[in-house]
C-alpha cells in the first residue's frame, strides 16, 4: 500500500515536471506580455524534434559516446528552440503589436502559428513516428519495492532547478526586475528608459529555451516523437498554469505538479479514459473556488 | 416600401435559388454540402461573435456546445424516429419526422444552452483570460464524458441520421437539409440582431466597455452573462444538430480545441463586434477551407514541372493546414482589426443602407 503510493508519488512528480516546465513558459510570457502564446506547446514538440536530430546527428555522424552527445546535446536543443520562440516573436507577434492590434488578435495569431508548426512538421517530415535514440543508459533502481529510474529523477531535479532558476531570474536580478515592471505598467516602462523589446526577448529566450529541455527530457522518457505530441501537453499545461495563477512563476509551477498528481491519481483509481474528465473537473472547481488561480492576486478594477 | 421589404426579397430569392437548383439537381451533392457547411459555420461565428466580439469576453470552447447540440439532437432523433442498435425500433411513425425535425434540433439547442450554464456560472466571478480557460476546460470536459459513455458509440461516434434524413425525403420529396439549415441561418443571425439591438441587448456591450460601470448603471451582469452565454452556446447546439444531420455520422473527435479554434479565427477574421463580417468571413473562410483542396495539387504540379521540389515529394493536403494559417497571419498583418472591424456592412458603404433595412 505504502510503496504504491510513493510509487503513484513519484509518477506524479515525474508526470508533473514536464507540465512545470511547459507552464513556466507559458507563465513567463504571460506575466510580460499578458499574451496567451498557445503556439508553446508546438515550440515544446519542435524542441523535442530538435533533440531528435541532434542527437541523431552526435550519436551516428560523429559517433560521441552518449553522455558527450546528452551534455552537448542539451544547450543546442536550448538555444535552438529558443531561436524558433523568438522567431515567433519577431515575425508575428511584434509586428501586430506595434500596430496596436486588439490583445485576442494576438492570440489568434498564436493559435496559428502553433498550427503552422504543426502541419508543417507532419508535412516535411511525415507522418511515421519517430523513435528517440537512447542518450543514457536507464538504470532501475528499487528500494523498498518503489522502482525509479536514474531518468525519472533528473527529470524531476531539473524541473525543480529551472523553477528556482526562473524564480531567482524574475525576483533578483534586472532583468526580472524590468519584467516585473513591464508587467505593472507596459506605458511608463520605455519612459523610464528601459529596452521593452530586449527585455520581450529575454522572456521568449527563458520561455522557449525551457520548453526545448521539456521536449529533451519528454523525448528521453518517452522516446516517440510524433508532430501532436505538443498540442494536448499544451494545452493542460496552460491550464496548469491558470490555476496555479496566470503570470506567477511558483503558481505556474505548483499547477503543474498539482495536474500531474491528479492525472496520475486518476489513472491509478479509474480507467485511463477518465483521465481528463476528471482532472478538468477537479481544475475547473479550483478554479470556481478561486477565481484567480492559487497564487493569482485578483486585481481590484476602477472606473 | 422596397427598403422595407428589400432584404427579406433577396433572402428569399438567395434561399429560393439554391433550394431550387438543389431540387433540380444542378448543383452536385459537394457543392451542396460546402454551401450547408458555410450556413453551420455562419451560426457557429456570428454565435460565438456575441460572446467574444459583443460581450468583449474571451471563450474558446465553441465546439463543446455544438457537440452537445449535435449528441442530443441526432440521440433524439434517432430514438424517435428510426430504427437503431442502440435504442431498438422507432418510437413514432418516421412520417412524423418531418414536422418533428425543426423542434428536434431545438431541443438540441436548448440542451447545448444549458450545457452553457457551466461556462455562465464561474463567469460572474471569473473574467479575461481565465475565462478562457474554464471554456477550454468545459470544452474538453464535455468531449472526454461522451468519449467515456459507452452506450452511444463513445470515441467511435453515433450514426443513423441519415434515415432520419431519407425519411423525410420520402414524405415530401424536397431537399429538407438545405432547407433547415438556411431557415436555421437566417433564424440565427435574425435573433442575435433582434438581441443586441434591443433595450435589454445593450447591456452586452456595455459589459464589454467597463463592467463595474455597466453594473453601478443597473445593468445586471450576472443575468445578462447567462442569458448571453445560454443564447451563444444554443445556437452553437442548433449549428452542432445541423452539422450531425449533414454528416449523418457525429463523433466526439470532430468537436475537438481544433473546431473551437476553427471558430474562434472566424469571428476575428470578421472582426469582434460585427455581424456582418462573421457571415462574411464565415463563407470566405469556408470557402478557402475547400479551394484549398484543387488549389495544392496545382501548386504541386507547379513546382514539379519547374523542378522546385524534389521528383519523389508530392505537395500533400497536409499543407492546407501550412498555408491557411499562413494566409491568415499575413491577413492580420494587414488588417489588425479584421475583415470589418467593428463596423456593419452599412457602415462601411453607407449608401447601401438607403435601399434595406435590417433590424
Amino acid at each position: 500500500m505504502l510503496e504504491s503510493i510513493i510509487q503513484n508519488i513519484i509518477n506524479a512528480l515525474q508526470w508533473g515536471s514536464f507540465y512545470a516546465l511547459i507552464a513556466l513558459g507559458y507563465t513567463l510570457v504571460y506575466g510580460v506580455l499578458t499574451l496567451i502564446n498557445f503556439a508553446h506547446g508546438d515550440v515544446f514538440m519542435v524542441g523535442a524534434y530538435i533533440a531528435f536530430f541532434v542527437s541523431t546527428f552526435f550519436l551516428s555522424a560523429l559517433a560521441l559516446p552518449g553522455w558527450v552527445a546528452l551534455a552537448l546535446c542539451i544547450p543546442l536543443t536550448m538555444i535552438l528552440t529558443a531561436m524558433v520562440g523568438v522567431t515567433l516573436e519577431r515575425i508575428a507577434y511584434r509586428p501586430l503589436r506595434k500596430k496596436g492590434a486588439h490583445r485576442l488578435y494576438v492570440v489568434i495569431t498564436a493559435l496559428m502559428c502553433g498550427l503552422i508548426l504543426e502541419h508543417a512538421n507532419l508535412a516535411i517530415l511525415g507522418a511515421s513516428r519517430k523513435a528517440f535514440p537512447p542518450l543514457i543508459e536507464v538504470h532501475v533502481y528499487n528500494i523498498g519495492g518503489v522502482t525509479f529510474t536514474n531518468l525519472k529523477v533528473a527529470v524531476i531535479i531539473t524541473a525543480i532547478l529551472v523553477f528556482l532558476f526562473l524564480h531567482w531570474v524574475v525576483t533578483k536580478t534586472r532583468v526580472g526586475m524590468a519584467m516585473r515592471a513591464i508587467s505593472y505598467d507596459k506605458f511608463a516602462v520605455p519612459l523610464m528608459g528601459i529596452p521593452l523589446d530586449q527585455i520581450i526577448v529575454v522572456t521568449f529566450v527563458l520561455g522557449s529555451g525551457f520548453a526545448g529541455l521539456a521536449g529533451l527530457l519528454f523525448a528521453m522518457s518517452y522516446p516517440v516523437l510524433d508532430p501532436y505530441m505538443g498540442a494536448l501537453i499544451g494545452w493542460k499545461a496552460f491550464i496548469a498554469a491558470v490555476v496555479g495563477g496566470i503570470g506567477d512563476i511558483r503558481g505556474a509551477f505548483l499547477g503543474g505538479f498539482l495536474l500531474g498528481a491528479v492525472e496520475i491519481m486518476v489513472v491509478a483509481f479509474f480507467p485511463s479514459t477518465f483521465r481528463d474528465l476528471i482532472a478538468f473537473s477537479v481544475l475547473l472547481m479550483i478554479l470556481t473556488w478561486k477565481p484567480t488561480g492559487l497564487f493569482g492576486i485578483a486585481k481590484t478594477t476602477k472606473i | 416600401m422596397l427598403r422595407r421589404y428589400s432584404v427579406h426579397l433577396a433572402l428569399a430569392l438567395t434561399g429560393g435559388t439554391i433550394i431550387y437548383c438543389a431540387y433540380q439537381e444542378y448543383l452536385s451533392l459537394y457543392i451542396m454540402s460546402i454551401l450547408m457547411f458555410m450556413g453551420v459555420n455562419i451560426i457557429l461565428s456570428t454565435s460565438l461573435n456575441l460572446v467574444n466580439g459583443y460581450m468583449g469576453e474571451f471563450s474558446c470552447g465553441h465546439a463543446g456546445f455544438m457537440c452537445v447540440g449535435a449528441y442530443v439532437s441526432s440521440m433524439l432523433g434517432v430514438w424517435l424516429f428510426a430504427k437503431d442498435k442502440v435504442f431498438g425500433a422507432a418510437v413514432l411513425d418516421p412520417e412524423y419526422a418531418l414536422y418533428a425535425f425543426p423542434l428536434i434540433i431545438l431541443t438540441g439547442g436548448v440542451a447545448a444552452a444549458l450545457a452553457g450554464v457551466l461556462v455562465a456560472v464561474p463567469s460572474y466571478k471569473t473574467r479575461g483570460d481565465y475565462l478562457a480557460i474554464i471554456t477550454i476546460a468545459a470544452n474538453f470536459i464535455i468531449i472526454s464524458t461522451i468519449e467515456n459513455i459507452g452506450a452511444i458509440g463513445g470515441s467511435r461516434g453515433f450514426m443513423g441520421m441519415k434515415r432520419l434524413v431519407n425519411s423525410m425525403e420520402d414524405v415530401v420529396e424536397l431537399p429538407w437539409m438545405p432547407i433547415w439549415v438556411f431557415v436555421f441561418t437566417i433564424f440565427s443571425i435574425w435573433v442575435i440582431r433582434r438581441y443586441v439591438s434591443s433595450t435589454f441587448g445593450k447591456g452586452v456591450s456595455a459589459i464589454s466597455q467597463d463592467e463595474v460601470a455597466a453594473e453601478i448603471m443597473s445593468v445586471n451582469t450576472n443575468k445578462m452573462k447567462t442569458i448571453t452565454f445560454m443564447l451563444s452556446s444554443g445556437l452553437a447546439g442548433i449549428a452542432g444538430g445541423l452539422f450531425a444531420y449533414i454528416l449523418g455520422y457525429v463523433n466526439p473527435g470532430s468537436f475537438n480545441i481544433m473546431k473551437s479554434t476553427e471558430v474562434l479565427v472566424m469571428v476575428y477574421l470578421g472582426g469582434m463586434g460585427s455581424l456582418s463580417g462573421s457571415v462574411l468571413s464565415a463563407i470566405l473562410f469556408t470557402l478557402l477551407l475547400e479551394s484549398f483542396r484543387f488549389i495544392i495539387p496545382v501548386i504541386n504540379d507547379f513546382a514539379h514541372q519547374f523542378h522546385l521540389i524534389s521528383p519523389d515529394y508530392d505537395i500533400s493536403q497536409v499543407w492546407r493546414w501550412v498555408l491557411i494559417p499562413l494566409l491568415l497571419i499575413i491577413l492580420m498583418q494587414f488588417r489588425p482589426e479584421g475583415i470589418m472591424g467593428n463596423r456593419e456592412l452599412g457602415d462601411i458603404f453607407p449608401r447601401l443602407k438607403r435601399f434595406y433595412r435590417f433590424k
